[in-house]
């Protein structure tokens, strides 16, 4: 089933980009070495500044301050794009998000809007160590007022980002770095491969993945990003190795929290398990279990299961950082954990 | 400030205002009709008065810090909203959502954490230049916001950029209760010419001679579309917010010997500034009075 012929991602999302700027002469893209030649450090903005000069600028190295140029510029009618080159690097900007961006529509009681898009990639599994290789999302979640979209190779990413800049919210547009060089696989007839699969029809979609075409299944697994395909190999693994179906969500919208598709997947399995990137503690995973709880007790039937990063940081030697994040091999025993316990 | 024929009596008018207005706050505080913080502009009256009549409220953009009330009223003319705000009411610039320090009218914005307001400036220059306004973006900094890193981003962005970015640094010589010695190393005007930008520097509580020069400034960016650092040593007779003031009596008094409105009143006959003066009381006691009758604002 699979089409070798996908485009790759990094394909996808420099598409989307040369199309937005292409329909609106609002949008400008800021970020550090996104100038061609060279076209960005994961080459995204490749081909743009030839294309679209006066829109694209290679800025100094200074996240914090861009941050803030970027709510100046859409404070004042204008779709910026900032590109942060690494995922971790977000946290140089973190004062502009929670003091400004996040603030100036509600504050300023609706007199302004900030409709900026800042893109730019986590994850780890590359060896770039400690600093280079986080999933930060978690540090964003627990501020109101704006929008973290996170898509999957399975998602139309041309159009995610296309919605991004549309939005008259700020949005936190993250990609994964494993993610640029693997086919972007969209559904064809309902499927990916062997698994049945389910759309929302949501500015940012959540897919859900079904083994046994949404009839009963062993659990639910709620995940994002990069983890995706990892969740994917693990649920196939269970299918012919334990003959365990489970269904899979992979939300692109982490903020707000919009979890229709996990109550009804959870409404079906009984059973949940949250699989992110991010280390454990105060996490996505932490978030969604909470939110289940309180939404669809009557529909648990087992205790919920967190996968995710050890509490630490992600070391730049292989097998110490294969040792530091979540694997298909944790999602097949969460799984098989949640079948050993009954209620 | 309508019908004033001369230039001096305008800009009086208005720091009278401003200084009425402040002084006024405080004693609602005192008074206990007022929750929450502010940070008052007393004594530093000539720098937004000066500035701003240079510049265009339909094009030019300000942005401002925790010390605005000053600059918004320079700016927008608008006591009411500003007092309301300040007040917790409804008809408040931003309906009692901002108070004191962030407010938002027009092309002018304000907000509370130092040095986060000069990108954003930055940015909006960046904006107005794309769009081809010929907008002048002001911020207003403090020498307490030259401890923070972005603002040498900004300025590094700024010159880089050639942008239309007006950098006023106000040095008051206090940051909150720290003395600038105690805060600041090296040389402040320094700090705008290492990035190339162009920089005059006035120690005077002078209104006349900050217009003067803010208007050269004003003009220059308008005339090359590149920023300019305009640092105006000056000081605040009030205490950094409310009562919070453990500065050398004597030290302010001295420095009260160089009051701004008294220089500007002097240049007027007698009659001229009573006139203004009472003016001044009149819309101060019917603006206090509107918005103490104003509805308080209410979670929805």
């Amino acid at each position: 089933m699979s089409a070798p012929s996908h485009k790759r991602c990094v394909q996808a999302l420099n598409e989307g980009l040369h199309e937005v700027f292409a329909e609106r002469d609002d949008v400008y893209l800021l970020g550090e070495d996104v100038l061609d030649p060279y076209g960005g450090a994961f080459k995204v903005t490749q081909g743009l500044s030839d294309a679209f000069p006066d829109r694209v600028l290679t800025t100094p190295i200074s996240e914090g301050g861009l941050f803030g140029v970027a709510a100046g510029m859409s404070l004042r009618g204008l779709r910026p794009i900032l590109e942060i080159m690494f995922g971790d690097f977000i946290a140089l900007g973190l004062d502009q998000v929670v003091n400004g961006i996040s603030k100036f529509r509600e504050m300023y009681d609706d007199q302004v809007t900030v409709p900026l898009v800042v893109r730019t990639p986590m994850g780890g599994r590359r060896g770039y160590g400690p600093t280079h290789s986080q999933s930060l999302e978690k540090l964003l979640l627990g501020i109101p007022n704006i929008c973290v979209v996170a898509a999957s190779e399975c998602h139309d990413l041309g159009g995610l980002l296309a919605n991004a800049v549309d939005d008259d919210r700020p949005v936190f547009f993250i990609e994964n770095k494993l993610m640029y060089g693997r086919p972007n696989r969209r559904p064809e007839e309902g499927h990916i491969g062997e698994l049945a699969v389910r759309e929302t029809g949501t500015r940012y979609p959540a897919l859900t993945f079904s083994g046994t075409d949404f009839t009963e299944a062993s659990a639910t697994i709620v995940t994002y990003g990069g983890m995706v395909p990892i969740v994917l190999d693990a649920v196939t693994e269970l299918i012919l190795e334990r003959e365990l179906f489970c269904e899979v969500v992979a939300l692109s919208q982490l903020l707000p929290m919009e979890l229709e598709p996990v109550f009804e997947s959870v409404a079906r399995t009984g059973a949940l398990v949250t699989v992110e990137e991010g280390t454990l503690t105060g996490g996505f995973g932490a978030e969604i279990t909470a939110r289940v709880q309180e939404e669809a007790w009557s529909d648990l039937r087992r205790p919920v299961q967190r996968v995710a990063a050890r509490d630490g940081i992600i070391p730049s030697a292989r097998p110490l950082e294969d040792a530091m994040l979540p694997s298909a091999g944790d999602v097949v025993e969460a799984v098989v954990a949640l079948e050993a316990v009954r209620s | 400030m309508t019908g004033l024929s001369t230039l001096p009596a305008t800009l009086y008018a208005r720091m009278y205002f401003i200084r009425r207005f402040e002084e006024t706050l405080l004693d609602l505080f005192a008074q206990g009709k007022l929750v929450g913080t502010t940070h008052t502009y007393i004594g530093q009256e000539a720098n937004a008065v000066g500035i701003v009549d240079h510049l265009e409220p339909e094009r030019d953009v300000v942005f401002s810090n925790h010390r605005c009330h000053g600059h918004y009223l320079a700016f927008t003319d608008d006591a009411f909203g500003l007092l309301s705000e300040v007040m917790g009411k409804a008809t408040g610039t931003c309906g009692g959502k901002g108070g004191s320090q962030h407010l938002c009218r027009g092309n002018f914005y304000s907000n509370g954490v130092l040095g986060s307001i000069v990108p954003v400036a930055t940015g909006i220059a960046l904006a107005e230049k794309k769009k081809g306004t010929g907008a002048v973006s002001t911020v207003f900094l403090g020498d307490g916001t030259l401890g923070e890193g972005v603002t040498y981003e900004s300025l590094n962005m700024a010159s880089l950029w050639q942008l239309p970015v007006l950098f006023v640094v106000e040095n008051n010589h206090y940051a909150q209760s720290t003395p600038i010695e105690l805060e600041l190393a090296g040389s402040i005007a320094a700090r705008g010419s290492a990035f190339g930008v162009e920089v005059a520097e006035l120690d005077t509580t002078d209104v006349a001679e900050v217009h003067e020069t803010a208007g050269w400034a004003v003009a220059r960016i308008r005339e090359t579309g590149e920023p300019f650092f305009l640092v105006l040593h000056t000081y605040r007779f009030s205490p950094h917010s409310k009562g919070d003031d453990n500065r050398d009596p004597g030290e302010i008094e001295k420095r009260r010997e160089r009051d701004p409105l008294q220089i500007a009143g002097d240049r007027l006959g007698p009659a001229e500034r009573e006139g203004i003066e009472q003016a001044a009381e009149q819309r101060l006691a019917e603006t206090v009075a509107a918005a103490d009758e104003a509805p308080a604002a209410e979670a929805a």
